[in-house]
């Protein structure tokens, strides 16, 4: 196979959801053929550049994904197996992602607020930004305003992505931003909120660099704001 | 079967709209309909208006219980919004819910034991969801021990073992079902209580997925369950899995459910 097929063929099993050889796909009679795992190993023991793998095998393909979602095409379990094949991928990739020095887009600090325990979205959107290419700091959930505000700052984090599922809750996320402010560094770091109760309107309310409808609208966005 | 009528929830558009406009005449409609159909308890939930939740829940506990002569499930996760509405409560309210977490747990305590009234607990662990059968019934055992402690008898409790969508992992039904069966065999004279739509959260046919998922439950051994009444099948999908699971004596129910035109000929 050559470079460029094996590329297709990654970003063609990320769509099919299929981690290994073993896993059905979405289409008929996949079963049995390598599937990502195999083939990203395949590809590193061709000398094919990791970033690349990351480039042109996983994040075209979960921008496949997200679309094929938006017309209703798949549904969540669907996107979950993608999600999880780019998952198992990056963590083939970490460390040769490391020792080549490549540098990623930057570090994006992600946490469910304090109260809140709904953690699928947010996982979610974490796994996305690492295939494409993010070095995600997850907390976690039920996070309190300083766990998040003194993450941001250890790390120097230039992205802080927030969730919140619930109306009792979604308010932390205007703690969040506050606190960011009185500790001078609110200009330092931009924050994308998400979560069913958000909204445009509420990320301006409370002064959000930007409302995220899903995890492929937080990947596009941070492509056209962040050059 | 206690059946809690889900339909007053101001997530639902329509709902919202009619509590915004303080619209009492669409709300009444609303409750009724659940209680012909055959309703225990109107469920009441305003969670979605953040600021003006507690004013919003009072004025629904009075439209309702003007029109309709049924105990209300007080449903918010807010201990202020509760605290107010309970005041305008008639009878002895279901109150939804308490959970483990540790602010949460205090200040709805004293809310539940303040008088007499059923009380919906979650079971969730103090920092995190429950994913396996065995957190579940865990957090659920905790629960019955520190409420019964508190004097909270085990009849008035109903245990939420927390339904999560197969969607987004399969285990989840399982789950889900194991703690009903534990919980209602450790536990004799315990409630335990589901809403079900959440099992079919992302996927097609949802109606088809919760009613064959109420079913299974009713086999655990659920007693209690949120849901929609005037879904016609799937009320006549819960008369007729009690019937077929013997919990029905001499098929009383079914029948004058059949005859009251609830279930349909076919
Ligand atoms: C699954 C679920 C649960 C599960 C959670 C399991 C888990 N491990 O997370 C369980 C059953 C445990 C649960 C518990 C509760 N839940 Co719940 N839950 C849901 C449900 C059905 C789906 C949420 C979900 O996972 N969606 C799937 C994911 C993929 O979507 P998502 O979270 O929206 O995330 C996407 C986007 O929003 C976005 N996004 C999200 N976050 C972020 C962050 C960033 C930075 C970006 C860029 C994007 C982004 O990208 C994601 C991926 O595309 C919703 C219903 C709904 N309409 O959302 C209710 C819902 C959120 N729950 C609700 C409630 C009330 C509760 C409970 C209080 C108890 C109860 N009565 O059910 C507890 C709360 C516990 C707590 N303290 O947090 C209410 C909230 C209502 C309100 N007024 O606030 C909802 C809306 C249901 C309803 N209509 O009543 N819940």
């Amino acid at each position: 196979m050559t470079a460029h097929e094996l590329l297709e063929k990654i970003a063609f099993n990320v769509i099919q959801g299929r981690v290994e050889a073993e896993d059905e796909g979405f289409d008929e009679g996949l079963e049995g053929q390598p599937g990502v795992t195999e083939l990203v190993n395949d590809a590193l023991a061709q000398g094919l550049e990791p970033k690349e793998i990351v480039l042109k095998g996983l994040t075209t393909s979960m921008e496949a994904v997200g679309e094929k979602f938006e017309r209703n095409e798949y549904l969540i379990p669907d996107m979950l197996a993608s999600a999880e094949c780019v998952g198992v991928a990056m963590d083939i990739l970490s460390p040769h992602l490391m020792k080549a020095g490549v540098e990623g887009k930057g570090k994006f600090v992600i946490a469910t607020v304090a109260g809140d325990l709904h953690d699928i979205g947010k996982n979610i959107v974490a796994i996305m930004l690492k295939g494409a290419g993010y070095q995600v700091i997850d907390l976690g959930t039920d996070i309190s305003v300083e766990r998040i505000t003194a993450a941001v700052k250890e790390n120097q984090a230039p992205f802080l992505g927030l969730s919140a599922l619930l109306t009792t809750t979604m308010r932390v996320m205007e703690e969040v931003i506050q606190q960011l402010k009185e500790e001078g560094i609110r200009d330092r770091v931009k924050v994308l909120i998400g979560g069913a109760p958000t909204s445009i309107e509420f990320a301006q309310e409370i002064g959000a660099d930007a409302y995220c409808k899903d995890a492929f609208q937080a990947i596009n966005l941070l492509k056209t704001t962040v050059t | 079967m206690l059946i809690v009528g889900e339909n007053i929830n101001t997530s639902r558009k329509r709902i919202a709209e009619a509590v915004e406009k303080q619209d009492s005449a669409f709300i009444v409609q609303v409750a009724k309909k659940q209680a012909d159909a055959g309703a225990d308890f109107i469920d009441v939930n305003a969670g979605t208006f953040v600021d003006r939740e507690a004013e919003y829940l009072c004025w629904l506990v009075k439209t309702v219980q003007d029109a309709v002569d049924l105990p209300l499930c007080l449903d918010s996760p807010s201990p202020k919004a509760l605290s107010e509405a309970i005041k305008h409560h008639r009878g002895e309210p279901m109150i939804n819910s308490i959970s483990l977490e540790k602010d949460r747990f205090d200040d709805m305590l004293s809310i539940v034991t303040a008088q007499p009234c059923r009380v919906v607990a979650l079971c969730m662990t103090e920092t995190a969801m429950p994913v396996t059968v065995e957190d579940r019934i865990q957090a659920g055992a905790e629960l019955i021990n520190r409420l019964t402690v508190e004097g909270v008898a085990l009849g008035n409790i109903y245990i939420d073992p927390l339904v999560q969508p197969v969607s987004v992992d399969t285990r989840m039904g399982n789950a889900v079902l194991g703690a009903i069966k534990t919980i209602m065999n450790d536990f004799p004279g315990v409630n335990t209580i589901c809403g079900l739509s959440n099992i079919s959260f992302g996927l097609p046919a949802r109606r088809l997925i919760n009613s064959t998922f109420l079913s299974l439950c009713i086999l655990q051994g659920l007693s209690a369950a949120i849901l929609d009444p005037t879904d016609k099948r799937l009320m006549a999908n819960l008369l007729s899995t009690r019937m077929i699971l013997g919990k029905d004596e001499y098929c009383g129910d079914f029948i004058d459910a059949y005859q009251k035109g609830i279930i349909n000929k076919e």
